[in-house]
């Protein structure tokens, strides 16, 4: 199935990505022609397949809930853009 | 005395043990040769000269204090996707061209704690997505081959470097053939361990579910001596899983006699460029004649592989992903007008084109009214796909085939159309989806371009692939041809 214009800028909006003018039309295509390749799928017999959870059937493992990483924030904050007294700045929300 | 630069990582161990030379000696030797051949191939992104060089150091002391772990003094590179404490990590990305990775990965502080040398950070497909490392933000890397040709990807750098012998052994990972396709044509060994087999933590994330992290070396013995030391349970990634390790140096003898090796007719169908398909033939023959019996078996969902994977491994990317909003670390777009526009402008910016193209696809198979159709298909698919190896593996010990449908392709060659270049994956990403153990060692030339023999087995048995690849690398010297200009 292609997607067309206003599916793809739906999608870029979910994605949360701008996609510039010549990169929409770029993106536009080649995605619908992923979207044609996968499609095969349909005709894969699936009916009474389980889906699969996990490549080595693991459960997922639990730990008791204690704290185990230390506290290293400024060490962390260092790559972010905008920090302040320990917060992360970004342009205001609530005017 | 070979010169340093083309032993392998074996014979620089026992070198050093004797005190033939000591670490700082090869440091220094193999970051001349990265200074010198380094810039041309594109491998690295980062060269921890100074770092590498006191690391040296440290370790011919602790060699001198009887202090001597099993790595010790011996050089290696990670590929740009591990995070290394205060050292640049940028996963191939401009969205990370400025990261400093505050703690190291466990495969990392592994392989330092055994002493290893880390020469520097290597290039690669940018977040892993790629198979031709051009999608890097740094550039593609060169095939030491032939420079107009692709080494391969994710892990291009990693096995550019090892090919050109700028270090004898790269880290690398393999969501997709990530390690097996870029050492098939460079005429490396590639090693991707079971799923769970090696720790996650501090790999940056392409898709969870098949992520695995490995090596690339010149020969199956030097893959078995680094998957000792990076193998086994970590609680730190949850996906671990608790399961011995194996002494894989030890179970390299023993002959192949009684092996029962599996060969699936689709493999040699007409994707397969003729000449490979004859170096492969050629292996298999000399597996037959050590011993081994020759079976067809058959992986009815074999064509679904690539298109269950370009639906899984899309989802799972764009969930990983999302972590990138310009706020906590990563690239920031300037004078963003609310918070919105920062977000979308700084991953639309700080992201490449197939990364975005990625992206994309997995949020379209994630949203609304389109995640049973692709996604939860996608996953039943991949449960058929599992149940075939594993019927499979009832009758044989191993797969073998072809690591790649043609030998190194051309740069460029393959940028226009995204399935064209997918379709590269081909014969590696069944082992992905289900969690496999598989492996790329040298099996032949075509017009001066390596080929690579494909083996993949059961889960766990590790072992037993490099038990395989080190017999047949005692019978053929495939593996010890270097690139004319890089000896």
């Amino acid at each position: 199935m292609s997607l067309d214009k206003d599916q793809v800028q739906h999608i870029a909006v979910l994605a949360r990505l701008h996609l510039a003018d010549d990169e929409f039309a770029e993106t536009v295509q080649k995605l619908s022609r992923i979207v044609d390749f996968v499609d095969q799928l349909v005709a894969a017999p699936t009916d009474d397949v389980v889906p699969m959870a996990h490549p080595v059937n693991q459960a997922q493992r639990l730990r008791p809930d204690r704290v185990s990483e230390p506290n290293d924030r400024e060490h962390l904050q260092q790559n972010a853009a905008e920090t302040s007294d320990g917060l992360y700045l970004v342009p205001k929300v609530i005017e | 005395m070979t010169a340093l630069h083309l032993q392998t990582l074996t014979e620089l161990k026992a070198g050093l043990e004797k005190g033939d030379f000591t670490s700082v000696e090869l440091t220094t030797a193999l970051l001349e040769r990265i200074g010198s051949l380094g810039p041309d191939l594109n491998a690295f992104i980062s060269v921890l000269g100074d770092n590498a060089l006191a690391q040296a150091a440290a370790a011919d002391a602790a060699r001198a204090a009887g202090n001597a772990g099993v790595l010790c003094g011996l050089p290696i590179v990670h590929k740009d996707i591990f995070c290394m404490r205060d050292v640049l990590t940028t996963c191939g990305s401009r969205m990370l061209e400025n990261f400093v990775a505050p703690y190291d990965a466990t495969v990392v502080e592994r392989l330092a704690e055994a002493g290893a040398v880390v020469l520097g950070k290597a290039n690669m497909d940018e977040f892993a997505m790629g198979s031709s490392n051009e999608t890097s933000y740094f550039g593609p890397v060169h095939n030491p081959w032939d420079h107009a040709r692709s080494p391969g990807g994710s892990s291009g750098g990693s096995a550019a470097a090892v090919a050109a012998r700028l270090s004898p052994a790269a880290t690398a990972t393999d969501t997709g053939g990530s390690i097996r396709q870029p050492a098939a044509l460079t005429n490396t060994v590639g090693f991707k361990p079971t799923y769970g087999r090696v720790s996650r933590y501090g790999m940056i994330a392409f898709a969870s579910s098949l992520d695995q992290a490995g090596i690339i070396t010149r020969s199956a013995e030097d893959a078995a001596l680094l998957l000792g030391v990076m193998s086994g349970f970590d609680e730190r990634d949850s996906t671990s899983v608790d399961v011995p390790v194996p002494d894989y140096l030890a179970g390299l003898g023993g002959s192949l006699n009684g092996l029962r090796v599996g060969i699936v007719r689709q493999h040699f169908d007409a994707g397969l460029d003729e000449q490979c398909a004859a170096a492969v033939k050629a292996a298999l023959a000399e597996l037959e004649a050590a011993g081994a019996t020759l079976t067809e078996v058959d992986l009815p969902n074999l064509d679904y592989c690539v298109p269950t994977y370009y639906v899984v491994a899309p989802a799972e990317c764009s969930s990983n992903l999302s972590r990138f909003d310009g706020v906590r670390f990563g690239y920031r777009a300037s004078e963003p007008k609310d918070l919105n526009d920062l977000y979308c402008r700084s991953r639309g910016e700080g992201f490449g084109a197939e990364v975005k193209r990625r992206i994309m696809t997995g949020t379209y198979v994630l949203s609304a009214g389109y995640y049973d159709a692709y996604y939860l298909k996608a996953q039943k698919v991949r449960q058929l796909i599992t149940d075939d190896f594993q019927r499979a593996f009832e009758s044989v010990d191993v797969i073998a085939g072809p690591t790649t449908p043609t030998p190194a392709f051309k740069l460029g060659d393959k940028t226009d159309d995204p399935i064209t270049m997918y379709l590269n994956d081909i014969y590696t990403i069944g082992a992905n989806l289900a969690g496999l153990p598989a492996m790329s060692t040298p099996c032949g030339m075509v017009d001066d371009l390596p080929v690579g023999l494909h083996l993949v087995g059961p889960h766990w048995a590790e072992g037993r692939l490099l038990q395989i690849a080190h017999q047949y690398q005692q019978l053929t010297d495939w593996h010890k041809q270097a690139p004319e200009a890089y000896t």
